[in-house]
């Protein structure tokens, strides 16, 4: 909900910072002299605190709040009849981290870990390679007409909920009267039951997570491409480089940040995994495809919407994810900061 | 790249630059396929649902329409039921509205505050609006508040309020408030005695249009889509809405016989006169063209947020 992956341009901030002092100099020393004295707190502060109140509470609310309720991960979280929430959480009983070897004990956990991490990596790399690869292509193109059709198109998916994709994917995977068996068929093949072959659905959650994302993060890459000062291709052109190196040694580095914050966002992200992808494409994560599309989020939720498992584990699950996640983004980020201080997010 | 130059040797140079012409065919016919492969599921589900039912059932879906297999049947059938669907379509575009903006004047409220960097509070709220990028109570913690403790179960703000705000809107916000609008104006406000509430409220608001239009768009796409949170807080059907329709109807389309009219003949008749799959595809086409229809005049504003949240960083 609140927790969202993006950057935090906190490093450019501080450039800002110092350019709006050298640009208010002269009428900061004007205002500075007279008073002298400068009051803590002023008119000014209140109002600004005033108009900040809502949205704070708000974050209070919806982001902080829910940090406490981690407390239900360490306890045995039985309902005390007739109290409300807060006195049956504080009535029950410490249980430390026996919700959690529950967790780690599970049957599916280590296939739910591997789906997860695998098929995270397997999409930061192609969320790289292939909407670069494109954006470069596509801004060869002759012609700016033909060029923004194909983006409108492109983009279009990435406006559709995954309740609606679900839909067009049943409308090709679907057994007996789907498209995709129709095509098998006038080969001379055989119906293939899809929604019960668990061995297809790693290439149809990749083929739909590319086919979701591809043209907006092409575009993405692209805004960046058009914003790369033209005089370098021509400099390389006098100097009679071809297409691929002007590729390769000028827009490829001129990505270069953009590029790395992507990566970082995503390795923060290696944890969690679109809801939507894997538990409405697939109908439901139901078996026999859960061994194969079953991620920590589609455990999570299952837990939470099942009647015999405890909040209490449920929350444990939820919060190892939580703290993994916020792991991995923090040192992902370290390790870039020490190689390319410039291309860090913090 | 085919940049426009002005000077002429520029023009020359990137004429010098350009692709090979059949390297440009090969590109546009492969463009155009990814291009189709985006956009054609859309047009083959409208397909299906203008099949008729008793070819689809024979014969499976159908790629093309001609006389002998079409039928309106499905769009009769849903004309038909269209309280269900009108009143989920009004459901939709209430916490569409009133989300987007609610969202929009708690996102810019923050952004400006933390945008004004003398203010005491500044790194605090920084500080408060960071940590839920890194760190968050986890989907089990949330449900837990706001079912338990913020009783927001089966009420309309439970679609509304847990989506208004984001990080990522907010640092939007304030990074284009910080860049775009000059101290001079907010300073001179002040000067004529104005305070922070109206200099909000009458000066930075009305000049910041592009940005609010385009954390507007973020939020009414994102409110418009939203399936999630019907799935787990809303029990009473009179609060779903079109998308969370469509989900509850993917495996059983009862959702849409239990209407009220449908208490005046027996659902199984209902049921067993319906044309299932064309109608359930119907729906799916219903849900899919508002958005189809209307993206592509506000793709621009996404694609600046975008690069705004992006490249600052």
């Amino acid at each position: 909900m609140c927790k969202l992956t993006t950057p935090f341009p906190a490093k450019s901030e501080r450039k800002e910072k110092v350019n709006r002092m050298q640009q208010n100099k002269a009428p900061a020393k004007v205002q500075a002299e007279p008073p002298k004295k400068k009051r803590w707190w002023t008119k000014d502060d209140t109002e600004l605190t005033i108009l900040a109140l809502p949205t704070t509470v708000w974050y209070i609310l919806f982001c902080y709040l829910p940090m406490f309720g981690i407390i239900l991960a360490f306890k045995d979280y039985t309902i005390t009849p007739g109290a409300n929430f807060l006195t049956s959480l504080l009535n029950s009983k410490w249980v430390g981290f026996e919700n959690f070897k529950y967790f780690f004990g599970l049957q599916d956990f280590p296939q739910i870990l591997r789906n997860t991490l695998l098929y995270n990596i397997v999409f930061i790399i192609l969320d790289i390679v292939l909407p670069v690869t494109l954006a470069i292509l596509i801004s060869n193109i002759y012609s700016k007409r033909k060029s923004k059709t194909y983006q409108t198109l492109m983009f279009m998916p990435h406006f559709m909920s995954w309740v609606v994709v679900s839909y067009f994917v049943y409308a090709f995977l679907v057994t007996d009267k789907g498209l995709l068996n129709a095509i098998i068929r006038a080969f001379g093949g055989q119906n293939i039951p899809w929604y019960s072959t668990p061995a297809a659905w790693p290439f149809i959650i990749v083929i739909m997570h590319v086919w979701k994302t591809i043209g907006y993060k092409m575009v993405v890459y692209l805004a960046s491409i058009t914003g790369i000062d033209s005089s370098l291709y021509e400099a390389a052109v006098l100097d009679g480089a071809s297409k691929f190196q002007q590729a390769r040694y000028i827009t490829i580095p001129s990505l270069r940040p953009i590029i790395i914050m992507m990566f970082i966002l995503a390795i923060g992200g290696i944890f969690s995994s679109d809801f939507g992808l894997f538990y409405q494409v697939s109908r439901g994560a139901q078996q026999p495809l859960t061994p194969m599309v079953a991620t920590l989020d589609v455990k999570v939720y299952q837990m939470l919407t099942s009647n015999t498992i405890s909040l209490g584990k449920t929350s444990a699950a939820s919060l190892f994810q939580a703290v993994v996640g916020c792991i991995t983004i923090l040192s992902a980020n370290a390790i870039v900061r020490k190689f390319d201080r410039t291309s860090a997010l913090i | 790249m085919s940049k426009k130059t002005k000077a002429v040797s520029g023009d020359t140079l990137s004429r010098l630059n350009r692709i090979h012409p059949a390297t440009n065919f090969l590109f546009n016919l492969m463009f155009l396929i990814v291009a189709l492969a985006c956009f054609l599921p859309i047009i083959f589900i409208f397909i299906i649902s203008i099949t008729d039912n008793d070819i689809i059932r024979k014969e499976g879906y159908q790629v093309f329409v001609t006389a002998r297999t079409f039928s309106g049947s499905a769009y009769e059938y849903l004309w038909g039921q269209r309280q269900t669907i009108l009143h989920a379509l009004w459901v939709s575009t209430y916490v569409t509205a009133i989300g987007t903006v609610l969202g929009v004047l708690l996102t810019s409220l923050m952004g400006y505050v933390l945008s004004r960097t003398e203010h005491k509070l500044n790194n605090i709220l920084t500080i408060l609006v960071f940590i839920p990028m890194v760190f968050g109570g986890g989907m089990t913690a949330s449900y837990v508040i706001n079912s338990q403790v913020l009783h927001l179960s089966d009420t309309m703000w439970v679609l509304i309020i847990p989506l208004a705000v984001s990080s990522f809107n907010v640092t939007i916000a304030r990074t284009f408030f910080r860049t775009t609008i000059p101290d001079g104006i907010i300073e001179s406000a002040k000067i004529d005695g104005a305070s922070q509430w109206t200099v909000f409220f009458k000066i930075i608001l009305p000049i910041s249009k592009p940005v609010l239009a385009t954390i507007g768009l973020f939020l009414a796409f994102g409110y418009w889509n939203d399936w999630f949170q019907a799935k787990l807080y809303i029990h009473t059907d009179d609060l779903k809405s079109l998308q969370a329709m469509l989900d509850a109807m993917q495996n059983n389309l009862e959702f849409l016989t239990k209407n009220p009219t449908a208490l005046l003949t027996s659902s199984t008749d209902l049921k067993r006169n319906m044309p299932q799959e064309s109608v359930r595809m119907a729906i799916a086409f219903v849900v899919a063209v508002p958005i189809a229809c209307v993206y592509p005049f506000f793709q621009k504003y996404f694609i600046s947020g975008l690069t705004v949240g992006a490249v600052k960083g």
